[in-house]
């Protein structure tokens, strides 16, 4: 059964949520990779103000298909995470709460959600068709000259992940591999 | 015909093969990866990892019924164009005609534009997926074989070669190819298909792997030594446990595909290059 969380995510909601758990999310998902993360990280280091409030909210690493006319979105499925680790902890102390990706996170991305109190979720890389269906509007935050890697605001429902790194140090992809590893 | 036996082909012609290439290969997913992931479906124990298989397949399903990309990243665009010794071509520049293709159906198609026009200092998005990487061979006779394979950044940053010694052997070529797809781990998108190429030079082995994933999944090496290694490789490395997404289970890579070629008495180059489970690649005959 998944469990049905909405964003922004309380600290409360993040301390409930285990590795392993599918959830389906409904809200606001911010996306971001690599370049716009660079962005971010450079405006926190000049102590300007970001072009997003990041307080409690989740950035889905993602660069969209364009839509094709009637669409919300084109396809919409997640990049791999760990392009983005050495930018993802500074934005965790901002207030930064979930992360949605695919692919493992380093010790440091993994020491900094324990501390600051934030979760890694995985969906399914490839299937990008199928999550553009859980996306009902897509409007422009900024860096708009990045093309498919500006910032823009998701309005989701019912998009499914898993929670790979909880707050409690646990991850599932380590799990996971442990369990059906032939030796 | 034109005179002295040559055809002329118009690259206009090539440019709108490419044009529908792009956008096909997309969102088809090629049948024998669809077989694969049925079969994979059946033989998985990880329910975690048949719930992603079946997600899998649906997207597959959506996207060849809605014409929509599989994947957000329709990748950088490859193409492969074999020419007959007796083309001759008319009507412009063939690599302009091949980039206009691209361009074309990255825009019309509405496919992600994925490149940066340099790679360290400027990193400014071109806005149109041009330019494409493109491999023009000469073979004999007088047709053209297009074949356009998207190349998502997710897999292909995954890649690896290694220039071992002939004393490595098979036992040296298995530790290296199983060693590149545990460290991929997630990241690829498994289940992956496995292109591997031995043999050849520096610079050819890594063109050797990734021509090997234009093989459809399910295809052997004709050569009955490298298809057993191919077959010994994939129970190998389906043994490594990461499973669909990496999250655990048996199906880790649906295929193993070797090409090889002949080497330095001093060497044997290995590479291996990934493919995500969408895999795409098309082929127009001109």
């Amino acid at each position: 059964m998944a469990i049905e969380i909405f964003t922004p995510l309380t600290d409360e909601v993040v301390a409930r949520l285990k590795a392993g758990d599918n959830v389906r999310i409904s809200g606001v998902l911010y996306t971001a990779r690599d370049a716009a993360h660079k962005r971010l990280v450079a405006l926190i280091a000049e102590g300007k103000q970001l072009p997003l409030d990041i307080q409690g909210q989740i950035i889905y690493y993602v660069g969209p298909a364009p839509a094709r006319p009637g669409q919300a979105i084109g396809s919409a499925g997640p990049t791999t995470s760990y392009r983005m680790d050495s930018y993802a902890p500074i934005l965790m102390e901002h207030g930064l709460k979930g992360m949605i990706g695919k692919g493992s996170r380093s010790r440091d991305v993994r020491d900094a959600m324990m501390r600051f109190k934030a979760v890694y979720f995985a969906a399914i890389g490839g299937a990008g068709a199928l999550l553009a269906k859980c996306v009902k509007a897509s409007e422009l935050v900024a860096y708009e000259d990045l093309g498919p890697e500006a910032i823009r605001k998701l309005t989701v429902e019912g998009f499914p992940a898993v929670v790979v790194n909880d707050i409690y140090g646990n991850d599932l992809y380590e799990e996971g591999v442990r369990k059906y590893r032939v030796s | 015909m034109g005179c002295n036996g040559l055809r002329e082909v118009n690259v206009a012609d090539v440019r709108a093969a490419i044009e529908k290439l792009c956008v096909s290969a997309n969102c088809n997913v090629p049948r024998e990866t669809i077989a694969a992931l049925e079969r994979a479906l059946e033989n998985e124990e990880s329910p975690v990892g048949r719930e992603i298989l079946k997600q899998i397949l649906e997207n597959h399903r959506i996207a060849r019924d809605e014409g929509v990309p599989a994947c957000q990243d329709t990748g950088v665009a490859m193409v492969f164009v074999e020419v007959g010794q007796d083309v001759h071509f008319v009507g412009g520049d063939l690599y302009a005609a091949i980039n206009d293709g691209v361009r074309q159906g990255y825009t019309e198609g509405y496919l992600r534009k994925s490149i940066v026009n340099d790679p360290l200092f400027r990193r400014v998005n071109t806005g149109d997926n041009t330019p494409a990487v493109v491999y023009v061979d000469i073979v004999p006779g007088t047709q053209v074989k297009i074949t356009v394979a998207p190349k998502g950044g997710g897999a292909e940053n995954m890649s690896g070669v290694a220039m071992l010694t002939p004393a490595a052997g098979v036992e040296g070529v298995k530790r290296f190819v199983v060693e590149r797809v545990e460290k991929a781990g997630s990241n690829p998108c498994p289940p992956v298909v496995v292109g591997v190429g031995i043999g050849g030079t520096f610079d050819r082995v890594a063109l050797l792997a990734k021509r090997a994933l234009l093989r459809p999944v399910g295809s052997h090496n004709p050569d009955p030594m490298y298809a057993k290694l191919e077959e010994e490789l994939l129970t190998e490395i389906n043994k490594l446990g990461i499973g669909p997404q990496g999250l655990g289970g048996r199906t880790t890579a649906l295929a193993v595909n070797i090409e090889y070629a002949p080497c330095h008495i001093a060497s044997m180059p290995v590479a291996v290059n990934l493919n995500c489970h969408v895999g795409p690649h098309e082929t127009i005959v001109l």
